[in-house]
């Protein structure tokens, strides 16, 4: 795989899994629990739509036939999408939503203190601006997890459900495929041992510590999201958000 | 914004000679534009009336959140959905900085929003009208977040000083949001296609006449005014609000290249200011009553949330409790 190609998917993966879990986050805009949690939802989804922009745009340029950002985010199907799947699954309860922003954050956090220090350095100023709003991101996650498992026997049993129905969508987070592998290889992108170690340490330490069962190691895995395989989750998920510039194709200003 | 009809509970207002010593020191200290603040004292009436104000426009903001949220999801590009989202980010902010401000006057948070879902407490009839088409959240910021700060502009003077400051704060980020709904129109009207630009008109049609309402009843039909103007807790009336309102937002119209549905709206040279033609009063009272568009959708969605949330409170709550004695016990 030419290094241009798989820094192109990889680029996408970034700013699709952003955009994606913003989205969704969008979805509880008046719904949250509590009107702090309004607002703390409102800010990691703006915070993560922001960084999807700057991943497109990089994208954008480097692919170089005149899509813009815009193009990417709103004019792709779901095939052309390269989110994770963890973060297309539905909102469900609080502790689903906080179980996948965990799951989810972990794995962001990592990537991103190791895109910080990238060979690309375009990529690596995006990465050290978007670890800054990340970090908030996960010790607020990991935070609900805690209050979650270790609050009462409602929550803890619904926490302990969450965990079980999203671990499966856990294994596309620490595992590489020829995209991760190259541009580690090239300096751009993490090392991909070190991430999915690092992403099963604070995973393990915070389900221990919220008083949560881990899930056995050898849990089937469903993959296929970063190439471009989705749940039928992401098709609604675009069509709500593609609406308006796919109903009305000439329309060159919003 | 947005407290439209606001009960004191007061018949007729005291002259001076007929207060008590403490009415008579609190009535002064207001006529010489002394802020009154937490541990000062105030008459009971006073007190109520300001949380009845103070939670409506909290309750506001928050269901203010729903109509956005209806277009959040389908936000036609990137700078677009990141502009909704933050002002929905700040209107949540306002919600809990304005549910402050209420509770340093002894009001629970919790006991209000209760109020709120069981239909006794009331917010801004504004937000029970649908958001229908995407030019809404461009006609929200400019209209309905335009009449917010021509009544809150007024408001930063009031007599309460935890609510003062609140508006000052307030009124900063709503002047933010109604440039950046006028914008929306504007690029709309001038690069959009003709699709577009009925949007726009259309939207302007929906929610021109529910913007005016906004400032509540006329005056002679709002028995409450007079006491809240006497406290400064209201320093204009519903009518002169309305007429700034008017006054500014006309000549934006005309440039946006669009029409207001009223056939009655013209300058008034004699006046120095536009006339216009009679709001439904009905329509205002039967939304205000319940019967609104979206009062059901609303307040259903409130009390959803909150009451499937609670056990997520209880949990927090829990948490802390177990953190705290952990604490203690080391």
């Amino acid at each position: 795989m030419d290094q241009q190609h798989a820094l192109q998917e990889y680029l996408l993966r970034l700013g699709d899994s952003s955009m994606i879990l913003g989205q969704r986050l969008c979805e509880l805009c008046g719904k949250a629990p509590a009107v702090e949690e309004e607002m703390a939802l409102m800010n990691v989804a703006l915070d993560l739509v922001g960084q999807a922009r700057n991943w497109y745009e990089y994208a954008a340029e480097l692919e170089g036939k005149g899509r813009s950002a815009d193009d990417l985010a709103f004019r792709r199907d779901a095939h052309e999408y390269r989110n994770l799947l963890m973060v297309e699954q539905p909102n469900g309860d609080y502790a689903v939503t906080m179980a996948r922003q965990f799951f989810y954050d972990t794995w962001h956090y990592f990537t991103l203190q190791g895109l910080a220090n990238s060979a690309d350095e375009r990529i690596a100023g995006i990465a050290s601006k978007a670890l800054k709003e990340v970090t908030y991101h996960l010790r607020r996650s990991a935070e609900w997890i805690k209050r979650l498992g270790d609050g009462t026997e409602e929550s803890h049993q619904r926490m302990q459900d969450a965990v079980e129905l999203l671990w499966r969508f856990t294994g596309e987070l620490t595992t590489a495929d020829e995209v991760d592998t190259s541009l580690e290889a090239a300096g751009i992108a993490p090392n991909q041992q070190q991430l999915a170690s690092d992403w099963q340490g604070m995973v393990k330490e915070v389900l221990t510590e919220a008083t949560l069962e881990l899930q056995p190691e050898d849990a089937w895995m469903y993959m296929g999201g970063k190439q471009g395989t989705h749940t039928e989750h992401l098709g609604f998920i675009l069509a709500e958000m593609q609406f308006l510039p796919r109903a009305y194709p000439d329309a060159t200003t919003w | 914004m947005y407290a439209q009809l606001v009960e004191t509970g007061v018949k007729r207002i005291k002259t001076l000679e007929e207060m008590s010593p403490e009415e008579r020191n609190f009535q002064e200290k207001i006529d010489a534009e002394v802020k009154i603040e937490p541990k000062n004292w105030m008459p009971e009436a006073y007190r109520k009336t300001l949380i009845r104000q103070i939670s409506q426009h909290a309750h506001s903001e928050v269901v203010g959140m729903l109509p956005e949220g209806n277009w959040v999801t389908r936000a036609p590009t990137l700078k677009r959905k990141l502009q909704l989202m933050a002002k929905i980010q700040d209107e949540a902010g306002h919600g809990l900085y304005l549910y402050s401000a209420m509770e340093t006057l002894g009001a629970s948070r919790d006991e209000e929003i209760q109020k709120l879902h069981e239909g006794k407490a009331k917010y801004s009839s504004i937000f029970n009208y649908p958001t229908l088409n995407w030019a809404d959240m461009g006609t929200v910021g400019w209209l309905v977040d335009g009449a917010a700060i021509v009544n809150q502009v007024v408001l930063q003077r009031t007599s309460y000083g935890p609510y003062s400051r609140a508006m000052i704060r307030i009124c900063k980020e709503e002047s933010f949001h109604q440039r950046q709904g006028y914008q929306i129109l504007l690029d709309l009207m001038r690069e959009g296609t003709e699709e577009q630009k009925q949007m726009v008109q259309d939207s302007i049609n929906r929610l021109w006449w529910p913007s005016l309402m906004m400032f509540g009843p006329s005056d002679d039909q709002s028995p409450n005014s007079q006491q809240s103007m006497a406290w400064k807790i209201k320093r204009k009336s519903n009518d002169e609000l309305r007429q700034m309102f008017i006054d500014q937002t006309v000549p934006q119209l005309e440039f946006l290249g669009c029409t207001a549905p009223d056939p009655d709206l013209k300058w008034n040279e004699e006046r120095g200011h536009y006339d216009f033609g009679e709001i439904d009063w009905q329509e205002f009272y039967d939304v205000l009553k319940g019967n609104g568009p979206c009062n059901r959708e609303r307040i259903e969605t409130r009390k959803k949330a909150i009451d499937e949330g609670t056990w997520v409170r209880q949990a927090a709550k829990a948490y802390a409790e177990k953190q705290q004695q952990k604490q203690q016990a080391a």
